[in-house]
């Protein structure tokens, strides 16, 4: 059972908090739709426990406040949900990826206060009143930002699934003044591993918004 | 992951009654929240320390201190670290990922469980994780693991870098507890393995580490941190080496050395130190220094490669800070 799957149907669904998308059902909806009736049924379960006089403490939930690229969002969570669940299953920004969930790929890199972080590994209950940025939050408009442009002039992925993380890793690198070279931004993106291994097109790609930028 | 409770402390006080009544500090959580997802750790109560004012980072005197909750990355970027104590950054930085570094504290790096794969392996036999159920690394799987402190009951190696630094700079800790402060090296925070490897510190109940202090030395400034592993960054050591020198012209007059990667807990080499005093910084006087490393090492099926990487390590350190590598 995930962890998602132990949170009380109310806020199980997502629907509520989710921008104006389509009308149409997408792939995604249909997944959530069945993981509302999972949780139903996982609810149960959790209620039996919470009655067991010497079982574990009963699953809680708290009131947190995150500033999620620019968007105040008020969430009742559950205290074991990770940054990533919460943004991934709760505020259905999905470009943050799931890889390891040990913080040993950098899938999951977001910037939390300006800092790049593996979000796999923190609770999202540690960053009441944060501000996070998403790959979701870094493109103006239609405008990509000049590293996601960056990545695609010099083939910095081939499936794409590292490259959210990537992107954001690479963001931070620039900022922090890490970029200087093609061993310094190798070293500096150590943490965001590509299993296609297009690290010579990502290192051109940093290199070159560093640059620009 | 098993539910737990969750508290938010603004005095440290507050997180010292928490923790006294059985609650774990989380600060980070880089390995704790790894653990608790596994399920190697299941605390019933966790106190959140991160508001608390503990992240300086200073100058005293000569002295570098540094609160327990800075994070790996603030205090490796520090202008003061990289003044007074070149070697803490240096460690600091070949430790994890810029990612990891940026959340880890420092009090936590030194708390940090070991990698051993059986630990976090619920069905494996593990003294450490399960007091008693036996080692499954002796027999099994121990290329990565220690040759140093070892015992029939564990094997593991401890997995900091900074630590290594610290421990051959001779840094103490300040912690506060219920019974109030105190300070001592931080080389004496780790237990051997023994027979109660569950056991992997000294901090009694309710102990909040507060700060770290790295003394200033003669030695501070030509000193280098190396670690050998199995690629270029982001991996644990396979043995890795913090040495620091005082040299006069071509003659050493005193040497600091101590290693990672081989030992239970960060290894003070004091018989490499006291051969290399007083002779010449060049390779045959680091190589008879170094040979010293050697004495009680046990290694185990698959790591003896440590045996002979260990004083080579040394060595090589020994030439990167005598400006000879």
């Amino acid at each position: 059972m995930s962890d998602h799957d132990r949170i009380p149907l109310r806020q199980a669904r997502p629907m509520a908090e989710k921008g104006a998308a389509g009308s149409r059902l997408s792939r995604r909806s249909v997944l959530q739709m069945a993981g509302g009736a999972a949780s139903l049924a996982a609810a149960s379960v959790a209620t039996t426990q919470t009655a067991s006089s010497d079982g574990p403490p009963a699953t809680s939930t708290t009131r947190v406040r995150l500033v999620v690229n620019g968007s105040a969002r008020e969430l009742e969570l559950d205290l074991r949900q990770s940054l990533l669940d919460v943004l991934r299953e709760r505020l259905d920004l999905t470009g943050t990826k799931k890889g390891c969930n040990q913080g040993a790929c950098g899938a999951c890199t977001v910037l939390v206060n300006g800092r790049r972080v593996t979000s796999c590994l923190t609770l999202a209950v540690m960053h009441d009143g944060a501000e996070i940025t998403t790959i979701e939050g870094l493109a103006r408009g239609d405008e990509l930002h000049p590293l996601q442009a960056a990545f695609i002039e010099h083939d910095g992925f081939q499936c794409g699934f590292c490259t959210p993380g990537q992107i954001m890793s690479g963001v931070a690198c620039i900022a922090e003044g890490h970029a200087t070279s093609p061993e310094q931004i190798q070293f500096w993106m150590s943490g965001n591993i590509c299993r296609c291994a297009a690290y010579p097109g990502i290192v051109a790609a940093v290199a070159d918004a560093a640059g620009r930028t | 992951m098993l539910p737990f409770s969750f508290e938010k402390v603004r005095t440290e006080q507050d997180a010292i009654r928490a923790a006294a009544a059985g609650a774990r500090y989380i600060a980070g959580g880089t390995t704790l929240i790894d653990l608790m997802r596994d399920e190697v750790e299941r605390p019933e109560r966790l106190v959140d320390i991160n508001a608390l004012p503990m992240a300086d980072i200073r100058a005293d005197g000569s002295d570098l201190v540094i609160g327990a909750l800075a994070r790996m990355s603030d205090v490796a970027a520090h202008p003061e670290t990289k003044r007074l104590q070149p070697l803490i950054a240096e460690s600091l930085i070949e430790g994890a990922s810029p990612q990891l570094r940026n959340m880890a504290s420092m009090g936590g790096n030194l708390l940090q469980r070991v990698r051993c794969p059986y630990f976090r392996m619920l069905d494996a036999a593990c003294n450490k994780r399960d007091p008693g159920s036996g080692c499954s690394a002796i027999e099994g799987l121990n290329a990565g693991h220690a040759i140093l402190g070892t015992s029939d009951h564990c094997v593991a190696t401890h997995p900091s870098d900074v630590a290594v630094a610290l421990v051959a700079l001779g840094a103490t800790m300040r912690v506060r507890g219920p019974q109030g402060e105190r300070t001592f090296p931080v080389e004496e925070l780790f237990r051997l393995p023994g027979d109660t490897p569950h056991l992997e510190h000294t901090l009694r109940p309710g102990e909040l580490i507060v700060e770290i202090r790295v003394p200033g030395g003669p030695y501070a400034r030509q000193a280098r941190y190396l670690k050998v592993r199995d690629r270029a960054s982001y991996e644990f050591a396979l043995v890795s080496a913090a040495v620091a020198l005082e040299t006069e012209g071509d003659t050493i007059r005193q040497a600091r050395v101590a290693v990672g990667g081989v030992g239970t807990r960060p290894w003070r080499m004091r018989a490499v130190e006291e051969a290399l005093r007083g002779k010449a910084t060049d390779r045959n006087a680091f190589e008879a220094a170094a040979h010293l490393a050697l004495e009680g090492t046990r290694p185990l099926s698959h790591n003896h490669y440590k045996v002979e990487l260990l004083p080579r390590t040394i060595v090589r350190a020994l030439e990167m800070a005598g400006g000879t590598a």
